[in-house]
This record gives structure tokens, sequence and C-alpha cells, in this order.
């Protein structure tokens, strides 16, 4: 019932774009079906790295693109793979994709790979990105699969972000490494810290929530 | 269920861990392949942007210099140029627009809080000091242990750590040795930073284990370091 509710409040919200699967596929990640704020996958990563803008863009960037290159192999391959083993060809897929990202993060910039540290390997056990691997990508043809990919990707990044910026302007006083406040200002330093992450995410939550009820109702 | 199955039908079975093996294996080459290519293609760029960020972090910890070069110890205890088949650790010393030596960077590492820290100090052997101090990797914790890569006053015991050799240059006089915040009275000693005591007594103790080596064998061999010894 309350799914109905919802369906229609998308139609509503988001009316200028006609009313198809493969916009629904790319839209649901977005919002209604968010990674973070609604499913709430994918958590070591959303707390750890979130401590700047910077680190949280791109560690969005990475799961996305990791996200993304997994979900076509999986689906190109949905026939091809048995079920018995299906998970062990997902991980391996998924690590794979990981390695690769490592070593292009390595190639950009040795500065972001040492403050992203450990967290990149640690992609391959983000439940985010096998839980679309095996709910959606080994279910679905490739493009559908791709646009699922991305929508949640890009939900992901959202999601990040949202908490990299308010976690970096209360807690380093800076946006991007750009300084805010004047000198006067006393840095939050909780903020950086992992407890910090756990405040801002219960306060995207609940406007999230109020956000959802409140659409819900009308 | 399963097993009454797998009975009743072995040729079944056999076509199913046929495909299975099929898949694991296929994907596994697969995704081999796909780890060579990108290590292949990204190996040259990720060794340059390395040797960069090093050679940035040299000319951080040796303050005027223009150049630098890598030298190693030969079996005999002789500083050599680096060369590729040598695998003992290099030094880098840095010489400013006269071709003159200004100082020597030394790379050292040890136990952190989180994690190993690598560092990397300038000592000059004309003044006998430590004359700059650089993290080059550290997982310490942010906000507290990753102090010891921006606290000034922590920074400020890197300006000038004394590391005067005894009067046979056989060993350093005073080994350098970390204190506590507000304990700094002689010129070797590391003073911490409270908040971040753990991370900042393991660099004292890393600078105080790497020149207890290093020193007294850079100030016997410098004029080997310096650019006009063939001469």
């Amino acid at each position: 019932m309350s799914n109905l509710v919802q369906d229609k409040k998308d139609t509503d919200f988001f009316s200028s774009l006609k009313e198809s699967p493969s916009t629904n596929e790319f839209i649901k990640g977005l919002w209604r079906d968010n990674p973070v704020f609604v499913q709430v996958l994918g958590m070591c990563p959303v707390l750890a790295v979130s401590n700047t803008a910077e680190n949280a863009l791109a560690m969005g960037l990475a799961t996305a693109f990791v996200l993304l290159m997994s979900n076509l192999l999986v689906s190109s391959l949905r026939n091809f793979i048995p079920k018995q083993v299906r998970i062990a060809s997902y991980i391996l897929i998924i690590a794979t994709f990981v390695t690769i990202t490592d070593y292009a993060i390595q190639a950009i910039s040795v500065e972001l790979h040492k403050s992203l540290g450990a967290f990149i390997s640690l992609i391959v056990v983000n439940c985010l990105i096998l839980s679309r691997a095996e709910s959606f990508a080994s279910k679905n043809n490739i493009g559908r699969s791709m646009l699922d990919a991305l929508g949640m990707g890009v939900g992901f990044i959202f999601a990040l972000f949202c908490l990299g910026a308010v976690r970096e302007v209360l807690g380093n006083g800076t946006i991007f490494g750009f300084s805010l406040f004047p000198e006067a200002f006393q840095e939050w330093i909780v903020m950086i810290l992992p407890a910090g992450g756990f405040f801002t995410l219960a306060a995207w939550l609940l406007i999230f929530n109020i956000i959802q009820k409140k659409g819900s109702k009308t | 269920m399963n097993l009454n199955k797998t009975q009743q039908n072995p040729a079944n079975t056999s076509a199913n861990s046929f495909s299975m093996l099929r898949a694991m294996v296929g994907i596994g080459i697969l995704c081999a392949l796909m780890i060579v290519l990108t290590y292949e293609g990204t190996f040259g760029r990720i060794e340059q942007l390395k040797a960069e960020a090093l050679e940035k972090a040299i000319f951080r910890v040796i303050p005027g210099i223009v150049k630098s070069s890598a030298f190693q110890l030969d079996p005999d205890g002789n500083f050599v140029e680096a060369s590729e088949e040598n695998t003992t650790p290099m030094i880098y010393a840095g010489y400013d627009e006269n071709d003159r030596l200004v100082g020597v960077a030394v790379e050292a590492s040890g136990q952190g809080y989180a994690d190993i820290l690598r560092i990397l100090y300038g000592y000059d052997p004309e003044s006998q000091k430590i004359i700059g101090f650089y993290v080059l990797e550290s997982k310490e914790t942010p906000g507290l242990g990753d102090k010891i890569e921006k606290d000034p006053n922590f920074l400020a015991n890197f300006e000038a750590l004394d590391l005067s050799l005894n009067d046979d240059r056989s060993a350093v006089k005073n080994r350098v040795i970390p204190v506590k915040k507000g304990a700094k009275e002689n010129a070797w000693e590391v003073e911490g930073i409270t908040g971040a005591t753990i991370s900042s007594r393991a660099i004292g103790n890393i600078i105080g284990e790497s020149t207890d080596y290093w020193v007294p064998v850079i100030y016997k061999n410098k004029e080997k370091l310096m650019l006009n010894s063939e001469e």
C-alpha cells in the first residue's frame, strides 16, 4: 500500500520525465531506494571516508565505477554463471574492478591514494555492490543493469557527499580545502573522527525520513 | 532431496560441475587478464608519481637546494651513486646552485599508533643538525595522531635538532629522544604533542634509531657525497 503511494509521489515529483521503466531504474537509486539513506548499505566506507568532501567524492566515484563495471559484467555473464558458484563469481569480478580502480587512483594522484588508504581495497566487501549484482544485475539485461548501477552509484555519491560536506565544514572549517570561517572558528574535531560520521549520518537519516514521510502524506 | 536427485542423474551432475568449473575458470582468466593489463598500463605513471612525491619531500626537508642525487652504500661501506642492482637503502644528497652539499635526506620508518610510519628527515653534516622533517606515509588518527604532520610546535623540533658526534666521530654524542610537551631542555630532545602522545613519541624514537646508524656513516663519507669529489 505504502509502496503504491510512494510510486505515485515519484511520478509527481519527476513529472517532467515520462514514466518509463528505464527512467525508473535510474531514478530509484537516487531517491526512493537510495543505497545509503534508505537501504543503509555499505556503511563502512560511508562512515570512514566521509571526513572531507573531497575524500567522499573520490570514494563515491570509485565505488560507482566498480558498481557500474561489475553490474555490466555480471549481467552479461548471467546465463553463463551456474547459481551454485554465483557469489564466488561475483566477488571475483568485483575484486578485479577494485584492483583496477586502486591502480587507477594511484596513477591519478599519490596524495589521494594516501588519504583513501585501505578503504579502496575494502570496496570489495561493500555489500551495496554485491547486493546489486545478486538482486538486480543477475536477473536483468545489460541495459537495465547499467541504468540501475548508474542510479545507485549517483545516489551513493550524493549521500557520501552530503556527509562529507557537513563533516568537513564543521570539523575543519573548510570545504574542498577552502577556508569558510574566520580564524576564530573553533573546529569540532569530533566531526572528523568516526563518531562524527555517526552523528552526521543520523542527522541526514532524520531529515531524509521527515521528507519522505511528508511526501507520502500528501 | 538434492542427494536423491544426484543419485538418479549422474550425467546431469557432471555436466553441472563442468559448467561450474567453466564459469569459475573463465571468469578467473578474464579477471586476471584485466588486472595484468591495468597493472602494465599504469605501472610507469605510478612509479613516476611516487618518484615525484619523494623528490618534493627531499626539497622540503633540505631547504634551499636546487638538485638532488641518490646514493647507496657499497659492500665496503662507501657511498656510490644509486644503481638498479644495489638493493641497500638510499640516501639523497641535496645541493644548492653552487653545487655545494647542503644536506642529506634519509628515509626512516617505524611503528606508529595505527600503522607503520614512513618519514624523511634532512641532516646537515656541516652543522651536525637535523634541518627538516616530513611524513611520507602515515595512517594516524585524523585530528589527533596526524598532528605530527602539521603541529607547528612539533615541527619546530626539527629546525635544528642537535646530532653532534662524539670526539672520535664514531657515534652520535646524544641520541635523539622524545620528551613530554614542555619538558624539552636539550637540543637533541623531541618535544611531544598533547593528544598525539604515541605518534609523536614514535617519531622521536624512529629518528633516534635511524640517526644512530646513519649520522656517523654520512659524516665519515661526506666528501664522497660532494659533487666535485672526483677532481
